[in-house]
């Protein structure tokens, strides 16, 4: 009983503690890294003002010749942008600049320090940088989500705000699960930089509502890549739209794809042949 | 000395093939990875929106291939690249050679472009498998002139993102000019949507700027849509020689500042 009960401390709680430790870590030395370029920072605050002036405007350029699209008014599909936004914001700043440092670390050789450490080489690779500038944009689509909130008169209570952040975790995961995926390739291709640029072009389409697709692209876009999942269930949650099999789903879909990008990189790292001379 | 630098283009040329070719499997991924205008003529086809603008689906469908077409051949990654030298140190060896370190990248790029082209060609493909409706064979004269377009297109933005890799004497990291460069790039140049569609307010001031010359004016020509063909090829031309001048200043004025980086 008694060392059953220590395990659960020493790799339970105190995990946690080193995990979050660790982590602290992480954050203060790639912020450190960051502020080099401060400049940068203030550029990058403009780009993303303007990257969301011009999808807003591309949605005003839809809606000028028609009320709705796919069954979304102009209101409603500002919210799928403040989402957009948000996630695209977790996106550069948490898991964009670890994968241009995973394929760095496999095509150095320098994976294997990884791999040495004491620490789950997925959590060392997924968390080691994080990128301040994609803070602003999650700042700024939340600022645009509690506009949608005002437009479209939705009454917030504890339970849709539950659900909502039920929602986003998953897309978040839906999302990481993606991007690891794709660096996780990185082992048998060693490039894949592309690759990102295609999923990141597909994501693109996540800033407009699904159903203002053709049939087969929907179902493109809600098994192949799921997309659907990502941006627009949580927008229809938010309009109180979406049914409770479809949150439901979503949790799975998410789940899901934790588990196996978990299992693949597992499976991944057994193919891992060293790069260093 | 003609033609020697005939003989330097050609060299590098093909070496710099022969090095894309090695990396095709990247090359197609680039290029699928610019399918987004048919996305985006799937959400306008498919709600209609294409009625009001007075532009047919089979010439909005057109419109958008050309687009992507016009797109996959004027895409520039030079600063990207220079960045990197810059801060790796490989542009000290590259500044002493007596060739322009550009005309280097420039090679690159028109030999990553004839890479790419088959694989554009088998993705125009699978596009006219499912739209069979919309296929058309441009004449001619029209091919060869939408190509000096696109090619014209593609020097404006190669001197544009060369302007903003010669800022990397300074500030050592350049691609963030660039990726605020590209967001009007993106929702401007008619990439997403024809120019044409756009509300007046923007219309007035548009076509002051260079960003509708560079995708929307190739793509209206190839695909047959209004386009004024000697105007719009004279305001490239001009905004052509405009970019190179500046980036004739700030090139001489950023060696002058260059302090070697790196090994």
């Amino acid at each position: 009983m008694e060392i059953w009960y220590k395990k659960i401390y020493c790799y339970g709680f105190m995990n946690i503690k080193k995990y979050l430790k660790v982590y602290s870590y992480f954050n203060y030395s790639s912020i450190s890294i960051e502020l080099e370029y401060k400049i940068n920072l203030f550029i990058d605050l403009i780009t993303s003002i303007l990257g969301l002036i011009g999808s807003v405007f591309l949605l005003s350029i839809f809606f000028s010749n028609t009320d709705e699209i796919g069954g979304w008014n102009f209101n409603q599909a500002l919210i799928i942008q403040g989402i957009y936004t948000v996630l695209n914001g977790v996106t550069n700043t948490w898991f964009n600049p670890n994968l241009k440092e995973i394929v760095k670390y496999i095509r150095e050789g320098t994976l294997d320090y990884v791999l040495l450490k004491p620490i789950d080489s997925q959590f060392w690779i997924s968390f080691k940088r994080i990128s301040p500038t994609g803070l602003i944009e999650i700042l700024l689509g939340f600022f645009v989500l509690s506009y949608c909130f005002y437009l479209n008169n939705i009454s917030f209570n504890i339970w849709s705000s539950i659900v909502l952040i039920i929602t986003l975790i998953c897309s978040i995961s839906i999302l990481y699960s993606l991007w690891f995926l794709i660096s996780t390739t990185t082992i048998w291709f060693v490039k894949t930089w592309n690759a990102t640029e295609v999923l990141r072009s597909f994501l693109y389409m996540g800033r407009f509502p699904m159903d203002s697709f053709s049939f087969s692209l929907r179902i493109f876009f809600s098994t192949v890549i799921p997309i659907t999942f990502i941006t627009t269930i949580p927008s229809e949650v938010l309009l109180g739209l979406s049914p409770a099999w479809k949150i439901i789903l979503e949790v799975l879909v998410s789940m899901t794809f934790l588990i196996f990008s978990r299992r693949f990189w597992k499976f991944a790292l057994r193919f891992y042949t060293s790069a260093s001379s | 000395m003609q033609n020697s630098l005939i003989y330097k283009f050609s060299t590098l040329f093909k070496t710099q093939y022969a090095n894309m070719l090695e990396y095709r499997a990247e090359i197609a991924l680039w290029a699928i990875s610019g399918v987004i205008p048919f996305f985006m003529l799937n959400i306008w086809t498919n709600n209609g929106l294409n009625e009001s603008i007075n532009i047919s689906d089979v010439m909005l469908s057109r419109y958008f291939l050309s687009a992507f077409f016009v797109r996959q051949f004027s895409v520039v990654w030079v600063v990207f690249t220079f960045e990197e030298d810059a801060l790796l140190g490989r542009v000290s060896p590259y500044l002493i050679q007596p060739l322009h370190p550009f005309i280097r990248y420039f090679v690159q790029h028109i030999a990553e472009q004839i890479t790419r082209f088959p694989f554009a060609l088998v993705i125009a493909i699978i596009f006219f498998i499912f739209n069979p409706q919309s296929l058309w064979v441009p004449s001619l004269s029209t091919i060869i002139i939408s190509l000096i377009c696109t090619f014209f297109s593609f020097l404006m933005q190669f001197l544009m993102q060369s302007i903003i890799a010669s800022f990397c004497f300074w500030t050592e990291k350049a691609s963030s000019i660039e990726k605020l460069l590209f967001i009007p790039t993106l929702f401007l140049s008619g990439l997403l949507a024809p120019v044409s569609s756009f509300p007046y307010y923007v219309k007035s001031w548009i076509y002051l700027t260079p960003f509708p010359y560079l995708i929307d004016f190739p793509a209206s020509i190839l695909s047959g849509n209004q386009a004024n063909i000697i105007e719009g090829i004279f305001i490239q031309l001009l905004w052509i020689i405009l970019f190179f001048c500046i980036f004739k200043k700030i090139w001489k004025s950023g060696t002058r500042k260059f302090t070697a980086m790196g090994l």
